[in-house]
């Protein structure tokens, strides 16, 4: 049965990717802003995962709790001081901002961490597996791939059954008459970020443990 | 008293000056109407007050506050909710989801609820899970007048909300203002159609090039003054 288990492996796989784009399209869809660091800061969040893991010898879930909301305050601060001023007519400034993001926080990292690949541990973890019938799957892959669906299903749930998502879905149609509303844009851009940023977190863990990483390996 | 005032107001886009010096009082539960040509100004003078144009503070004031300065949303929280000219609705919300959202910035109890909306405008709630886009011109301009009432304001901003509707339509829409004016909201209406403005409103001001033209109590003002204010002609007997 190897095709079923390749099969099996691609599609757990793609669920990594999946919440590698969770957080790129949240920020596309509400503002038209294409992120050209997201591969950075998913980077940047394994980095904070790591340093946590190895500094106060925490689980790399429990880092990653930890994690979230620093990522989210960092997300929601550079949306909010930053990327909020490039957002216009033109789509070249954000992308033009985006990019030079990722080189400070590639060189950043660098300075901070050197050029050595990385690897987060998550123990016993990393080698259990289970049997389904006449695959084995590993329990990471498994956790990555159901983290993917959860993610997605609540961001889902958070933009069409909350009042918050609705007044995300009305900022992304139209910022100016979302203001009457009492909406303001600027702070639903900031939030639209900050959230992005826990979903990177999430996605950072299962990358960093899933395979080496180093201070370059954003934009791949 | 009055509630809402402007003095002096001045507003430019860019280097295109659209109000020179306009001074118009809405006091509590009156109803007023703007009217005036096409670009004499009148959704630029919405636009101050609902702060979308930032303007000199002390060229608006609302309760005596200065609030020319503030933005949309500070704006709404003080009770001024606006129903934009074009209705503005949003494309990717159902018509409920679109009144629920006119509360999003204040929420204040008062005789406004969806349930009392779906009252006023019983055709809402028969579509309330459509796309607002798939409604027609008039019922969304229902959801758009709704949407403003959510919030439950003091002054509600109206639009040009006849704008490309037919005249049954139009006659449906202004039977609600009855009620608007019985929860004793004060009420500014933009509108082109002069004998409906007149209808609706206890005062109108006829707008010019940026400028008040003319001034008065719906029930006197003569067909000729308003016809030389809209204008800025005599009136020669065209239709
Ligand atoms: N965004 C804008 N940029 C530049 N000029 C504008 C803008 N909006 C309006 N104007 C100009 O300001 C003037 C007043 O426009 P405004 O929309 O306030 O008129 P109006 O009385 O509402 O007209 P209408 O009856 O057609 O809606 C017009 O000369 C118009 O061309
Ligand atoms: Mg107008």
């Amino acid at each position: 049965m190897n095709w079923l288990d390749t099969i099996l492996q691609g599609v757990l796989l793609g669920g990594l990717y999946a919440l590698f784009a969770a957080g790129l399209s949240l920020v596309f869809g509400i503002m038209r802003l294409v992120n050209l660091a997201h591969g950075d800061m998913i980077v940047l969040a394994a980095f904070l995962i790591l340093v946590l893991v190895t500094t106060l010898g925490l689980n790399p879930f429990i880092a990653a709790l930890i994690a979230m909301p620093l990522m989210f305050a960092i997300g929601w601060a550079l949306q909010y001081f930053l990327l909020n001023r490039t957002l216009g007519k033109d789509i070249l400034p954000p992308l033009l901002v985006t990019f030079g993001l990722s080189i400070v926080i590639q060189n950043g990292l660098l300075e901070s961490f050197s050029a050595d690949s990385r690897r987060v541990f998550a123990g016993s973890l990393e080698s259990a597996s289970v049997n389904l019938g006449p695959v084995t799957a590993g329990i990471m892959p498994l956790m990555t791939f159901f983290s993917a669906v959860t993610v997605i299903v609540c961001l889902n749930q958070l933009i069409y059954r909350t009042s918050v998502g609705r007044a995300f879905r009305a900022t992304s149609d139209d910022p100016v008459t979302a203001g009457l509303m009492g909406i303001r844009p600027q702070r639903i851009f900031a939030m639209a970020t900050g959230l992005a940023m826990v979903v990177v977190t999430i996605a950072a863990l299962y990358l960093g443990t899933r395979a080496n990483f180093d201070p370059t390996s954003g934009p791949s | 008293m009055a509630l809402l005032e402007t003095r002096g107001l001045t507003a430019a886009y860019g280097d295109f000056q659209a109000l020179f010096g306009v001074d118009i009082t809405v006091g509590a539960g009156e109803t007023i109407a703007i009217i005036g040509a096409n670009g004499a100004g009148k959704t630029t003078l919405m636009r101050s007050i609902s702060g979308v144009l930032a303007n000199a503070p002390a060229s608006i004031l609302y309760r005596d506050e200065p609030i020319g300065a503030l933005l949309a949303p500070d704006i709404l929280s003080r009770g001024i909710a606006m129903v934009p000219e074009g209705r503005k609705l949003f494309p990717s919300l159902s018509v409920e989801e679109n009144l629920q959202i006119g509360k999003y910035g204040r929420k204040v109890d008062g005789p406004w609820t969806l349930d009392s909306i779906f009252a006023l405008f019983p055709i809402l709630k028969e579509r309330r899970n459509n796309p607002a886009t798939a409604l027609s011109g008039g019922q969304q301009q229902m959801v758009a007048i709704g949407r403003g009432l959510m919030s439950n304001p003091e002054v509600l901003l109206c639009d040009e909300i006849s704008l490309g509707l037919a005249p049954v339509v139009v006659r449906d829409i202004y039977a609600a203002f009855p009620s608007i004016r019985e929860t004793g909201a004060s009420i500014v209406i933009v509108e082109q159609d002069i004998a409906q403005a007149l209808k609706v409103a206890d005062r109108v001001y006829c707008m010019m090039e940026g400028r008040v033209t003319l001034t008065g109590r719906s029930s006197d003002l003569s067909r000729d003054d308003i016809h030389k204010a809209y204008f800025g002609t005599e009136h020669h007997e065209l239709a």
